[in-house]
């Protein structure tokens, strides 16, 4: 944002609601704060209606906090859990429809290149695996090929979760899910390759046991996303709700599946973004 | 980037000296294009609607355009025209048939997003069995869209359509989209004479933050849109949000009547409106209809005509009152279903007046002998 935005007028300011109140003497616009700052500043995310122990839900809030720039981030999501928690990021955002959202990121990244061409203004698309990996897969893809400068996050529960636990392509082989009675029939799609050879400069797969790293991946696939290319980021985030286990244990299943390698972390990085990266993280403070 | 200069839309649709080119719709849909001051088009092929595309191509090759290129699928193009409208340029794109309904549920999103994107719809048929012919029945899909619909008669009319679409989807009041239709083959494939302003001059640039909806761009407020979001939730304030939203968008097309009105001359035009027997039909089939009332006048037998410009808004009033004294309505109309003469039937008094044909569909050419005949039919009665 070119010009301070977010301010009160002062007869107004005792009625305001609260948490714009912290927002606007508190904010993390322009400030460059990071995961390591968490506590210490109002977060871009208010309260979300997002069941008890969702992993997707700590994954958007560590998604939120690790943003380069966030007074000039778009967000793009699609349906699913995310889309009850993005209204209620302090971040304009756009829900379209279901799986439609790396085509409109394209138009939005365009445009937005279009009006303020010496400025960054990222878009980061955040969506489900079922939106990213099934009903959104070619427009993703297309978006690779096509060289968008656009990151894409998938938050992988790896089931839909939000209409009540079908199996994705992103569910394991064998799993036993709603539309998978006997359980799932063929591997989980493994997007960070297919990634890789459609043209993403930066690709990686994180969880939010390790929140730098998981910061780290962000901020990496925003910045190779503004000067080299399409940049992909999987977030493993389990979900309680569906696959049946305590709102507590969601960060000991990320990290038993880090641990036995059915969740492997991995990251790819072209040449190119690996220079782009190197001169960037010099003296980067959260790098 | 070619030198054009920026006019006000008035002098561009009225005053400007017109050339007249001998060209086809499809190289109208390029000379508007031209003139439109169009920052980003995005084309997918489907025919007959592939070369005007094609040729918007070619004028963002020259400069004309800022940014083009080709989607993977109507529903994609749909929604990048979506995401670049949301970051505050104007788009232009066009479909037809299939592709309209490939993209089909991106529309009713456009309006309510509030998005004053312009489309062309170039109509066929929609299978199965197989058909690229000329028929209009998509257009029935889209008449619950929520967006504004006009129906262009030939290629002048496609040309003045786009232009003044920009103009009227992009007022504050309105700030929804414009479906610009004409009928596939009859008017992109075939050459007409088409008056046509200068290439030197080009409309106004839109207004991002004339927008009734904040632009996605994080340079206008809000950046909260709410705390405690209604979307999904089952309680009578998420239902009333969203009920009285659906509202204000219905209420966005009655508040383009004035511009429509003072863009395109009004919702119809009329010739000879005092007959017993009228015949009401948009596109191509007003062509043919105009052949068949100078047919039946050969014989002696008056006939009045309606042409409608406007499918949405519908022109109820006007059509309800022109109407009053006919002893019957006919209805040419180049699809299977007759949705034309259903939205006709919801208007008048006395609905049994209306004439639901004659009707052709899968490709079939109207002969003007079907409506004279039925001209004849009811002008004896």
């Amino acid at each position: 944002m070119s010009k301070p935005m977010l301010k009160m007028t002062t007869a107004f300011a005792d009625v305001m609601p609260a948490e714009y109140v912290e927002l606007v003497q508190n904010g993390p616009f322009g400030k460059g704060y990071g995961v390591a700052d968490l506590g210490s500043f109002k977060e871009l995310i208010e309260e979300h209606p997002l069941c008890a122990g969702c992993g997707l839900a700590l994954a958007v809030r560590l998604i939120m906090a690790s943003l380069p720039t966030p007074e000039d981030t778009v967000v793009v999501g699609s349906t699913g859990c995310s889309s009850l928690a993005f209204p209620q990021i302090a971040l304009q955002n756009i829900h379209s429809l279901f799986g439609n959202q790396n085509a409109v990121a394209s138009g939005l990244k365009r445009a937005l290149k279009l009006r303020f061409p010496d400025k960054h203004k990222d878009v980061l698309v955040v969506a489900g695996d079922g939106a990213t990996a099934d009903i959104g897969l070619d427009m993703v893809m297309h978006s690779w090929f096509r060289g968008e400068k656009l990151a894409t996050i998938m938050l992988d529960n790896e089931a839909y979760a939000n209409t009540g636990g079908q199996e994705s392509g992103m569910s394991p082989e064998g799993c036993v899910l709603n539309m998978a009675p006997t359980g799932k029939k063929f591997k989980k799609i493994a997007l960070p390759e297919i990634a890789r050879e459609s043209g993403c400069a930066y690709v990686a797969s994180v969880t939010p046991v390790q929140p730098r790293k998981l910061e780290k991946a962000v901020r990496r696939a925003i910045l190779v996303a503004r000067e080299v290319g399409p940049t992909y980021v999987q977030i493993f985030v389990p979900c309680p709700t569906n696959f049946k286990f305590k709102p507590q244990e969601t960060l000991a299943k990320a990290k038993q599946k880090e641990k036995d390698q059915t969740y492997p972390l991995r990251e790819f990085i072209t040449p190119e973004a690996q220079a782009y990266l190197a001169a960037l993280e010099g003296g980067g403070k959260h790098d | 980037m070619p030198e054009q200069k920026v006019v006000a839309p008035e002098f561009m649709f009225t005053e400007a000296a017109r050339e007249e080119q001998f060209i086809t719709g499809s190289e109208a849909v390029r000379e508007a294009v031209r003139r439109a001051n169009v920052d980003m088009a995005v084309s997918y092929p489907i025919t007959p609607q592939s070369e005007s595309m094609h040729l918007v191509g070619d004028i963002w090759a020259e400069g004309y355009i800022k940014d083009y290129y080709r989607g993977e699928n109507e529903f994609a193009v749909m929604s990048a025209v979506a995401g670049a409208a949301m970051g505050g340029v104007r788009v232009f794109t066009a479909t037809g048939g299939p592709g309209t309904m490939r993209a089909l549920e991106m529309f009713p999103t456009w309006v309510g997003a509030r998005l004053p994107i312009v489309c062309a719809f170039f109509t066929r048929g929609i299978n199965s069995p197989l058909t690229i012919q000329p028929d209009t029945i998509e257009m029935a899909h889209l008449l619950d869209t929520g967006m504004i619909m006009l129906h262009a008669e030939d290629a002048q009319d496609l040309y003045d359509m786009i232009l003044k679409a920009f103009i009227i989807a992009e007022q504050t009041e309105v700030h929804i989209p414009v479906g610009v239709f004409a009928d596939g083959f009859f008017v992109t494939h075939t050459r007409d004479k088409v008056r046509v302003a200068p290439a030197d001059i080009k409309l106004p640039p839109y207004k991002p933050y004339s927008a009734p909806v904040p632009v996605m761009d994080m340079e206008n407020v809000p950046f909260r849109q709410m705390r405690d979001p209604f979307v999904m939730k089952s309680n009578y304030v998420s239902y009333a949000a969203h009920a009285s939203w659906q509202q204000e968008v219905l209420a966005a097309a009655e508040r383009a009547r004035p511009f429509i009105r003072q863009y395109l001359g009004g919702l119809i035009e009329v010739e000879n409106e005092q007959a017993d027997v009228l015949v009401l039909a948009g596109g191509t089939a007003v062509c043919q209809s105009r052949e068949a009332i100078a047919m039946a006048r050969e014989e002696g037998i008056e006939a009045g005509l309606i042409k409608i410009k406007s499918l949405r808004p519908f022109p109820g009033e006007e059509l309800r009152a022109l109407t009053a004294k006919a002893k019957a309505v006919i209805v040419p109309e180049f699809n299977r279903v007759g949705w034309l003469s259903r939205e006709l039937r919801n208007v008048v008094q006395n609905p049994d007046r209306v004439v639901a044909g004659p009707r052709v569909f899968g490709g079939m050419t109207m002969p003007p002998d079907l409506i004279l005949s039925e001209i004849r039919r009811y002008a004896r009665e």
